[in-house]
């Protein structure tokens, strides 16, 4: 397979067993705010407070799931994450090195490390571009390779990932979604990176579809020993793949726990709420289930409630929670949730 | 009065959702299982003329719904579902699109027959329909409450009074709270959730025998999606409207269906009660796409995948459009397209294999 990355050390330990110890990424105290500008002088009149402080560790070698509704800020933690954007407040440490105060130059050293794939594989691929140029883009651009070295190491790519090397000259038009979606991971690992975000990459594919990138993912994950932020809004999906899971709502994580703590005892209402409406592909099951059904919408982010984000729609909000923001604590091991009640 | 009949909801009540005093038009006891046919569609052929060729969308499509059921109908994206559904009331683009041979009974007519200004009576009437984006299907100068107002207007005899208190009623109905205020609104002033809702109302309007829902919660969170679904659970409990819902997720069919009918290239390839079809799958694609799913409420095996790409439909199938991804493929898949026959009571399939007794259907 790929020879300089095989050399990597360490298998990915089996799902749900990831030692915590060895960080790779921690995140403290990150904000991120989008200005919202008006009038002929474009005068700042507010702010979209897309990530308002949050705080998480990502073990090397697992997979931490980020869910939550659209619009909640998982995207925005993830490209904050990469400095694709930059953070408002906080602090990005990726293996030692942190990343918000590093000049440019040497945040584009370590690009090669930490990579994205994202959700629609029609948008992400550059339609004019052949395969082989699309994956050999990043390859050209921070390795000195030969022109048949490179070609070379683009074939052995296309066929990690499960596609016909035979096919580099071909446009991505010419793919299927679950192929352009392939095509975007060999980019991504390309570089044999440590790290990837993985914004809802199977969000846009047919469920047939959606089982091959996955067990691909996976598959990559241990023979690569990589550590994946999957980003989704299919919890079942989320269950399925991570080790651990992060529920945001409105910019902020409002709960992190292992996989199974997290679907078997929630403690947030909201993640209560999110489990309870997840339809299960089963009737028996879906015929007995009670369901908390949540009024309203999520707030928008330029115009958050006071207190506890999620108050407006909290099931149990007592009038504490709309004037005391709770606090993020742990409260079993590696089990943390911000809400006042949950014990 | 409301708009079927029932004394108006005053704001107190409505707060509690649904409406205590809402009366079901139908005795307890009758749902389901009457087996009363609201809608039998035989041999339902539509392709579309394209540059690329002739794109043979819906390939000989029979299928009843009853009245009150819940039908489900389940595929990837470009099985047809759409145009089937579409084509019953001669909603898709004509031209590019065809409807090449096929009958459509409802209250003992051929849809495909009628005029075009009867119809229109029919849809949005006795026929509601729900689109995966209600952004396209409101209009966006018209207020919520005037794009209701105008469906009763069209269908009923209601005056405009009438149908002012109404329409109010009806966005109570559906759970979304100001509605006084609301009516004012436009589409673009509303979340999608809420929107969605809008078109609920809508379809509902004019109390329809039959609402076909082509994937109405697809483009929305899981808790809206659980706020819909519940919506159209307690509607059809207390109307005994039947629905055609139609989606992708095996989930949301699972808990609402009677019936489910999934699709694959343009054909119905299984049709089942929705339990046989959960316990007992019979299409190879239906065993595949089961096995792919991960379960929340299970800590999962390995997912199986379907290997190969959903295919195109640029030729009429003369062999079993599935083939090229099935691991029972044998000789007679490629030469002959599989009919869908019953193997069991409310259970048919369009398989030349049996997948239990692990041999051929019939003896070739
Ligand atoms: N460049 C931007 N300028 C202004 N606002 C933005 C920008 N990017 C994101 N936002 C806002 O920040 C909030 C969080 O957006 P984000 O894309 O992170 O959400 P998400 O959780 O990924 O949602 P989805 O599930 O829809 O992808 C949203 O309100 C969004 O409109
Ligand atoms: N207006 C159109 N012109 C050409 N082809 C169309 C048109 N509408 C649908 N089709 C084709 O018909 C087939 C079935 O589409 P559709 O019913 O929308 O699928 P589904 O709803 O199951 O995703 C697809 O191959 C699609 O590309
Ligand atoms: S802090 Fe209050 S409003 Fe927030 S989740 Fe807990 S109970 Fe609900
Ligand atoms: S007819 Fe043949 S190819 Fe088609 S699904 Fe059945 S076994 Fe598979
Ligand atoms: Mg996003
Ligand atoms: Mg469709």
């Amino acid at each position: 397979m790929l020879p300089d990355s095989a050399a990597t050390t360490t298998a990915a330990t089996a799902k749900g067993e990831v030692q915590p110890g060895q960080v790779l990424l921690s995140v403290q105290g990150l904000k991120k705010h989008f200005p919202i500008m008006k009038g002929v002088f474009r005068r700042q009149v507010g702010s979209v407070r897309a990530v308002d402080g949050v705080s998480f560790d990502i073990y090397r070698g697992e997979t931490l799931g980020l869910v939550g509704e659209s619009g909640s800020g998982k995207s925005t933690v993830g490209r904050v994450m990469l400095q694709l954007t930059p953070a408002t407040e906080g602090t990005v440490t990726f293996d030692g090195h942190e990343l918000t105060s590093l000049p440019a130059s040497e945040v584009r050293e370590l690009r090669p490390r930490m990579q994205m794939v994202f959700q629609d594989p029609h948008a992400s691929l550059n339609p004019r571009m052949t395969v082989a140029s699309i994956i050999g883009e990043p390859l050209k651009e921070h390795l000195s390779l030969s022109r048949s070295d490179r070609d070379l190491r683009i074939e052995e790519l296309l066929s990690v990932v499960g596609l016909d090397p035979t096919h580099a000259n071909r446009y991505p038009h010419e793919f299927s979604g679950g192929q352009r979606q392939r095509i975007g991971v060999a980019r991504a690992i390309a570089l044999n990176p440590d790290f990837i975000v993985c914004d809802e990459p199977i969000a846009a594919l047919d469920v047939s579809i959606q089982a091959q990138v996955v067990n691909l993912l996976l598959k990559l994950q241990k023979d690569l020993d990589l550590t994946y932020l999957f980003i989704s809004h299919d919890l079942s999906m989320v269950r399925h793949i991570a080790d651990r899971v992060a529920v945001m709502y409105l910019g902020n994580i409002v709960e992190l726990a292992s996989v199974d703590d997290l679907f078997e005892s929630p403690k947030h209402p909201y993640t209560q709420a999110l489990r309870s409406a997840v339809p299960v592909p089963d009737p028996v099951v879906e015929a007995s289930r009670v369901r908390v059904i949540l009024e309203g919408d999520m707030p928008s982010p330029a115009n958050p409630p006071s207190g506890c984000p999620f108050n407006t729609r909290c099931p149990i909000a007592e009038p504490r929670c709309s004037e005391e923001e709770p606090e993020w604590r742990e409260i079993t091991g590696g089990h943390w949730v911000a809400c006042h009640f949950a014990e | 009065m409301s708009w079927w009949g029932q004394p108006t909801i005053d704001d107190e009540e409505s707060l509690r959702y649904p409406p205590a005093h809402v009366q079901s038009r139908r005795p307890s006891g009758i749902r389901l299982s009457q087996n009363k046919p609201a809608l039998e569609v035989t041999d339902l052929k539509t392709v579309f003329d394209t540059q690329d060729g002739v794109v043979h969308a819906v390939n000989g499509v029979s299928f009843t719904l009853n009245e009150g059921e819940f039908l489900g109908v389940v595929g990837e994206s470009g099985s047809g579902k759409s145009v089937t559904m579409m084509s019953l009331l001669k909603l898709i683009p004509m031209p590019p699109g065809r409807i090449d041979s096929g009958t459509v009974f409802f209250g003992g007519q051929d849809l495909l027959t009628l005029e075009l200004d009867e119809l229109r009576k029919v849809r949005g009437g006795q026929i509601g329909f729900i689109f995966q984006d209600p952004m396209t299907s409101l209009n966006p100068v018209l207020t919520v409450g005037r794009q209701i107002t105008e469906s009763l207007e069209l269908h009923t005899d209601q005056t405009r009074r009438e149908a002012d208190a109404a329409a109010e009623d009806l966005l109570k109905l559906v759970g979304i709270p100001d509605a006084g205020q609301r009516l004012k609104s436009y589409p673009h002033e509303l979340s999608g959730g809420m929107r969605q809702r809008v078109m609920i109302a809508i379809a509902l309007a004019c109390s329809p025998k039959v609402i076909i829902a082509d994937e109405p919660t697809t483009a929305l969170d899981v808790t809206i999606q659980a706020q819909i679904i519940e919506i159209v659970k307690e509607l059809r409990e207390r109307t005994g409207t039947a629905v055609i819902w139609i989606t992708h997720d095996l989930g949301v069919v699972a808990g609402l269906a009677d019936r489910v009918l999934v699709m694959y290239g343009g054909q119905i390839v299984e049709e089942a009660r929705v339990r046989d079809l959960y316990a007992r799958p019979a299409h190879p694609y239906t065993q595949g796409l089961l096995k792919s799913l991960p379960r929340l409420d299970q800590k999962g095996a390995e997912l199986q995948s379907i290997e190969g790409q959903p295919l195109s439909l640029y030729a009429p199938p003369t062999s079993c459009s599935f083939a090229p991804r099935c691991k029972f493929a044998f000789d007679r898949c490629s030469e002959e397209a599989p009919v869908l026959e019953e193997i069991a009571p409310d259970h048919k399939v369009a398989c030349w294999w049996n997948t239990e007794t692990e041999e051929p259907r019939h003896a070739s």
